[in-house]
């Protein structure tokens, strides 16, 4: 997978205005996005998706332009052939979880699934584990079972790369550990390339990979590691000796702006 | 005693047999205008979605009269449309259970529109933002995510619709007239039984209609009291 883009957004709300400068150049099979609240992490994944549409730049997945200001191109969510695990997982709560993993696997309106579909959904729910929980809705479900549903779901359409949005951050530090290395095995046994966005620094020991620090509305660093584990321990080194620096040049100077909220809802 | 009451009923089933179709026939338009308005001005780039909004408001604060009076400018026979009404589908909307019905849809319009409207703004945006990352176009984000979650608030408002669209005496009366056997409904009905003195029929079409807005109020709530999980 390749990953470039360069992009700037700005958002405002509540008073406040925040802007987001991203630029960023990434490979192989694992990045990661790595910063504080409100740095400007979810909304460059939500740039990546087709979810909100920054103000100028250029974003190109695979070689193929997703998004160019200057060319007017904005291709829609719905084509961009990307995964994407939501923090809160946004699993359809009134569709069974066999329904919410099929999802994407459906065409038409209404979308019923075919055989080869319904084959799809079996095996996706059995290399996840959760093939007993088919016919149940999500509002039944434990966290790390939702965490589950909502990756095959993604996984389904066989994206180019999945987008994952803090997903261990709602889980207990036990289950989190597991989830961490479960989602990473599942990733890599169906070849899916992942971008990931945490403020936790056990996800990048556990990712690895291209890593690239937020710091108020852009990036400061990018990096690039061995996938896995074996990049991950030098990747989190890295990225907190140059958190912590950060941190203390800003004690002494400007205040950072907190979490923005949209006024923009595309 | 038996021999009257009989009678009454007999004498209802008309005007009740009317109520139901006219009714009905003015929900299911209202439904069908009340979803399309309402999700398109729960959409927050559509341009002036608070003038449409309240343009769609007005038939529920304008007078009925006043709103029978629109109707009778824009289908009577002097009309343009009126016109091309009488000569392409060979329909009248004057002094007809068609015309009783559009005024009733136009009436209980807004029920829907509002309730729909509501609902479908409060449904997650992360949830159509979801179905579109699976690879849905807008219609089926619509379909198999905002409707099925919106669809509680439409019923409720579906419901108000209909017992507004059963109650409906001016804008109709303006239309439609008030011609027994062809346009008077239970309403009508009901106030030409006191205008003419005759007490009993009244107050018998009166329990009658009571007992059919309660039925419904009953029977809505049991459906909205059903749980989706």
């Amino acid at each position: 997978m390749t990953l470039e883009l360069d992009i700037t957004k700005t958002l405002c709300g509540g008073g406040r205005t925040f802007s987001l400068r991203a630029r960023l150049r990434a490979r192989g099979r694992s990045t990661v996005l790595f910063g504080p609240s409100g740095s400007g992490k979810t909304v460059t994944l939500r740039a990546v998706a087709g979810l909100l549409t920054p103000d100028s730049g250029r974003i190109e997945l695979d070689g193929e332009v997703l998004f160019d200001s200057a060319a007017r191109i904005d291709r829609p969510a719905r084509a961009r052939g990307v995964g994407y695990v939501f923090q809160d997982y946004a699993l359809f709560p009134h569709l069974t979880v066999a329904e919410n993993v099929g999802f994407g696997l459906g065409g038409g309106l209404f979308g019923g699934l075919g055989a080869a579909a319904r084959r799809r959904v079996a095996e996706l729910l059995d290399l996840a584990g959760i093939a007993e929980l088919a016919g149940s809705r999500p509002g039944r479900l434990s966290g790390g079972q939702r965490q589950r549903v909502a990756l095959m779901r993604a996984l389904a359409r066989q994206p180019r790369v999945l987008l994952l949005d803090e997903p261990f951050a709602a889980l207990d530090p036990l289950l989190r550990r597991r989830m961490r290395q479960e989602v990473r095995a599942i990733c890599q046994s169906v070849g899916a390339p992942t971008v990931l966005i945490t403020h936790d620094p056990d996800d990048v020991l556990e990712f690895g990979g291209t890593v690239a620090l937020y710091e108020t509305g852009a990036i400061r660093e990018v990096a690039e590691f061995p996938d896995g584990p074996e990049g991950g321990a030098p990747a989190r080194d890295m990225l907190l000796a140059a958190h912590f620096g950060a941190y203390n040049e800003e004690r002494t100077g400007k205040p950072r702006p907190g979490d923005s909220q949209s006024c923009d809802t595309q | 005693m038996p021999g009257t009451l009989l009678e009454l009923l007999a004498n209802a089933a008309i005007p009740l047999q009317l109520t139901l179709k006219v009714a009905l026939t003015a929900t299911a338009g209202a439904c069908a205008l009340g979803v399309g308005a309402g999700y398109a001005l729960s959409r927050r780039g559509l341009p002036g979605r608070e003038v449409l909004d309240s343009l769609c408001t007005l038939p529920l604060v304008l007078p009925p009269t006043v709103i029978g009076y629109y109707l009778l400018v824009a289908f009577g026979r002097r009309s343009a449309l009126g016109r091309w009404l009488d000569e392409t589908f060979d329909v009248s909307l004057v002094f007809t259970w068609q015309g009783a019905a559009v005024a009733a849809c136009v009436v209980a319009f807004p029920l829907v529109c509002k309730a729909a409207r509501t609902a479908f703004e409060g449904v997650d945006q992360g949830l159509e933002n979801a179905a579109r990352t699976l690879g849905a176009c807008e219609g089926r984000v619509f379909l198999r995510v905002s409707l099925p979650l919106a669809w509680r608030g439409i019923v409720a408002g579906t419901m108000l619709a209909l017992a507004r669209a059963m109650g409906e005496f001016g804008a109709t009366l303006m239309l439609a007239g008030n011609l027994p056997g062809r346009t008077q409904t239970l309403s009508l009905a009901v106030y030409e039984a006191v205008q003419a003195g005759r007490d009993d029929e009244a107050t018998f079409l009166v329990i009658l209609t009571s007992l059919l807005c309660v039925t419904l109020l009953l029977a809505s709530g049991k459906l909205l009291g059903r749980k989706i999980s």
